[in-house]
C-alpha cells in the first residue's frame, strides 16, 4: 500500500500573543510547527505502515523553511518527503494551493491519500476536500479513527458536531484527519539523527500536472474585500458543576454585571 | 567557534522537550511522594531511542552524541530528577563501560538489549567503607576454573531494584591496591546476587536506590570486564563520563526550579505589585540566570569534548562542580521566592530543592571535583 500524507507548516497559534495596544497579531518569534490535524493524518499513516507495511510519502507546499516539517516526518518514520516550492505556486487560494497539490499527487502513485481536517492558521477545511474533488476520488472527511481490512476496504469513523458515522470506503480514497482521534508518536532518538541524512525531494512547476492557469495567485479565485481585528476578549472561566450550581452561578455572573 | 545548536539539535529539543512535559512532569509529583520507579516512562523512553542516544546503531543505540544524551538528561531533569538519573545511570555508568572496554563479545551481548532499553544498568562501586574513598574496596572476586566468585556488599545503588545488567568493581588481587581492582558484568539472575535493602532518601525518591548483596555469586570469567586489575580505572574513567550525566542532571534541577520560580514571582502579587517588578528579585534571578547559562556551556564544553574524544576529566568535574552547587542554591532561592508556599507540596520548587543537593554527593562529591580540577591544574 503507498499512502500520501499532505501537511502543512503553520505558525503555532497557541503561541500567538495579541499586542495589546494595537490588538492584532504578534508574529514574530511564533515558533512554526506541523499543522496537528496534519500530523494525525500522519499517525494514521504510520499506523498503517507499523501494521501492514505500508510506503509513506509526505507531501508539503511551501517556501524553502516548510523543509522542518518534512525532517520531522523522516524522524517520525515516513519514508519520502517532497515539497513543494516554486515562485508560480505562491499566492495560492486554497483551489491553487489543492490544485497545485492534485498537480504533485498525478505524479505520485498512491493508494491513500491523507489530509488534515483543516489548518490552525486558515481554518478553512477545503484543501483536503479539494484534491479529491480534483482527483475524481472518493473522500471521507473528519476521520476519527480508521480500520483497514488488510485487502482494500477501510472502515472509518468521522465524527462532527453533531454526532458521528461509521462509513466504508476501499481504496484509492482521500482522507481528512481530525487531530483528535490519535496522539501522534514522538520522533524518535534515531530517527532525529538520521533526518538530516535523507533527502528532500524539491518539486517545482515542471515536475507537476496542471494547467498553469489554476495555480498560483492567478489560479485563485479569492479577493479578501477587508480584514479586521476582532475585538479581544477576556478569558472565560470554566466551572465543572451540577446544572442547579451552574444555573446559579450564571445569574449571579449577570446580576454582577448589571444585566439582569 | 558556534554557540549556535544545530537543526538537528533542535529538532531534538523539540521532541525532548514535549515528551519531558507531556509523559514525565505529570508523574513527577507523584513518583516523589511514593518513591516509585516510574518503569512505565523507562518503556516509552526505550521505545524512542532514549536509552541508548550516544551509541552506534550497529549496537541498537541510536547514534547520536554526548551533546544529545546531556540535552536529554537536562531536559528530563527540568520536569523530574528521577527519571533524568535514571537516564543518566544507565547510560554513562554501564552501557559506555562496556561500549569502551567490552569484548566484541560483551558488546554483541549486552549493548543491544541495553541500548533499546529492554535491558536496565546499574554500577556498583560505593561500599559500605568505600565512599570516596573508592580504593579501599572489599568485595572480593577469586577465580576459580572458568569463573570468579564474588563476595561483598554494594550500596546506593541507582536503578538497583529494576536492572539487569551491573558493571561491579572488586578485588581480584588486595595486595596490589587499586592495581588489583577488576571490573565485572554481572547479571541479576546469576547464582549468589541479590538486591538487598532499598534506601529511603531525601530527593530522587523514584530512582529504586538499593544493595547489591553478592554471597558467592558466580560470575563467567568471559564477563571480565578489560583487564584483570584495570577495574579502578574503569571506574574512573567511567565516572568522568557519568559527571556529565550528572552535572545536565543539576543543570535540568536549576533550570526547571527556575522556569517555576520566572511563572511565580510574575504572578505572585505583595504590597500591590507582582514580586518580580522588585528589584531585589529581579537581581538575584538574574545572577542565577547567569549561573544557569554558564553551567550549560561547562556541560556542552564537556560532552564535546568527549565526543571529540579529548581529554575531558577535569572538564566533566568543573560541570558537574558548578552545575551541581548552581542547582543546590537556585532551588533554594526558588523556595524562598515562592514563600510559604515553596515549603509545601503544593509547588515542585520543594522537591527541585531536595532533588538538587544529591547531585553535590553522588558520582564524586563536590569535594572530590574540586580535587580532580587541583590535581588537573597542578599536575
Amino acid at each position: 500500500m503507498k499512502i500520501v500524507v499532505c501537511i502543512k507548516q503553520v505558525p503555532d497559534t497557541t503561541e500567538i500573543k495579541l499586542d495589546p495596544v494595537t490588538g492584532t497579531l504578534i508574529r514574530d518569534g511564533v515558533p512554526s510547527i506541523m499543522n496537528p490535524d496534519d500530523k494525525g493524518g500522519l499517525e494514521f499513516a504510520l499506523r498503517l505502515k507499523d501494521q501492514y507495511g505500508a510506503h509513506v510519502t509526505v507531501i508539503t507546499m511551501g517556501p524553502p523553511q516548510a523543509e522542518a516539517i518534512l525532517r520531522e516526518a523522516f524522524a517520525m518514520g515516513v519514508d519520502r518527503a517532497i515539497l513543494l516550492s516554486d515562485r508560480k505556486f505562491a499566492g495560492a487560494d486554497t483551489l491553487a494551493t489543492s490544485n497545485t497539490i492534485a498537480g504533485a499527487l498525478r505524479a505520485l502513485e498512491y493508494d491513500v491519500i491523507i489530509t488534515g481536517r483543516q489548518a490552525i492558521d486558515g481554518d478553512t477545511a477545503q484543501v483536503g476536500p479539494q484534491i479529491a474533488e480534483h482527483l475524481d476520488l472518493p473522500q471521507v472527511t473528519y476521520v476519527e479513527d480508521l480500520k483497514y481490512d488488510g485487502q482494500k476496504t477501510f472502515t472509518v469513523k468521522r465524527t462532527t458536531e453533531e454526532g458521528y458515522q461509521i462509513v466504508e470506503v476501499d481504496a484509492p480514497c482521500v482522507f481528512t484527519a481530525l487531530a483528535s482521534g490519535v496522539k501522534p508518536r514522538y520522533m524518535s532518538v534515531r530517527g532525529i539523527v538520521e533526518a538530516y541524512d535523507k533527502d528532500i525531494e524539491v518539486w517545482g512547476f515542471n515536475n507537476i500536472t496542471v494547467d498553469e492557469k489554476k495555480i498560483g495567485l492567478s489560479g485563485s479565485p479569492t479577493r479578501v474585500f477587508k480584514s479586521f481585528t476582532k475585538g479581544a476578549k477576556a478569558a472565560g472561566q470554566i466551572y465543572e458543576v451540577d446544572p442547579a450550581e451552574a444555573a446559579d452561578i450564571i445569574v449571579n455572573k449577570l446580576k454582577e454585571k448589571f444585566i439582569i | 567557534m558556534d554557540f549556535s545548536l544545530s537543526k538537528q539539535q533542535n529538532l531534538f529539543l523539540q521532541m525532548i522537550r514535549e515528551f519531558a512535559e507531556k509523559e514525565v512532569k505529570p508523574l513527577a509529583a507523584e513518583v516523589d511522594e511514593s518513591e516509585r520507579f516510574p518503569i512505565e516512562t523507562v518503556e516509552k523512553m526505550a521505545k524512542l531511542g532514549i536509552m541508548g542516544i550516544p551509541f552506534p546503531t550497529e549496537y541498537g543505540g541510536a547514534g547520536g552524541d554526548n551533546q544529545l544524551y546531556t540535552m536529554a538528561v537536562e531536559e528530563l531533569s527540568r520536569v523530574c530528577a528521577t527519571t533524568g538519573v535514571i537516564v543518566s545511570a544507565h547510560t554513562s555508568l554501564c552501557c559506555a563501560p562496556i561500549m569502551e572496554n567490552g569484548t566484541p563479545e560483551q558488546k554483541a551481548k549486552y549493548l543491544p538489549k541495553l541500548c533499546s532499553g529492554e535491558w536496565i544498568g546499574a554500577f556498583g562501586l560505593t561500599e559500605p567503607n568505600a565512599g570516596t574513598d573508592a580504593s579501599a574496596q572489599q568485595t572480593m572476586a577469586v577465580k576459580e576454573g572458568d569463573h570468579y566468585v564474588l563476595n561483598g556488599n554494594k550500596i546506593f545503588i541507582t536503578n538497583a531494584a529494576h536492572a539487569h545488567v551491573y558493571i561491579i568493581m572488586a578485588m581480584t588481587d588486595k595486595s596490589k591496591g587499586t592495581r588489583g581492582i577488576s571490573a565485572f558484568i554481572v547479571e541479576r539472575d546469576f547464582p549468589g546476587f541479590s538486591i538487598g535493602k532499598k534506601e529511603k532518601k531525601m530527593g530522587i525518591r523514584g530512582s529504586a536506590t538499593c544493595e547489591l548483596i553478592m554471597e558467592n555469586c558466580i560470575v563467567p570469567a568471559e564477563n571480565l570486564l578489560g583487564q584483570e586489575g584495570k577495574g579502578f580505572s574503569i571506574a574512573m574513567k567511567t565516572l568522568d563520563g557519568g559527571r556529565i550525566g550528572i552535572a545536565s542532571q543539576a543543570l535540568g534541577i536549576a533550570q526547571g526550579a527556575m522556569d517555576e520560580t520566572v511563572k511565580y514571582v510574575k504572578e505572585r502579587k505583595q504590597f500591590g505589585k507582582a514580586i518580580g517588578q522588585f528589584q531585589n528579585t529581579q537581581f538575584q534571578l538574574a545572577d542565577l540566570q547567569t549561573r544557569i547559562e554558564a553551567a550549560r556551556l561547562l556541560v556542552r564544553k564537556a560532552a564535546y569534548k568527549k565526543d571529540m574524544k579529548l581529554p575531558y576529566s577535569a572538564d566533566a568535574a568543573m560541570a558537574k562542580l558548578f552545575a551541581a552547587e548552581t542547582a543546590m542554591d537556585m532551588t533554594t532561592k526558588a523556595v524562598q521566592f515562592h514563600g510559604g508556599y515553596g515549603y509545601t507540596r503544593e509547588y515542585p520548587v520543594e522537591r527541585m530543592m531536595r532533588d538538587a543537593k544529591i547531585t553535590e554527593i553522588y558520582e564524586g562529591t563536590s569535594e572530590v571535583q574540586r580535587m580532580v580540577i587541583a590535581s588537573n591544574l597542578l599536575k
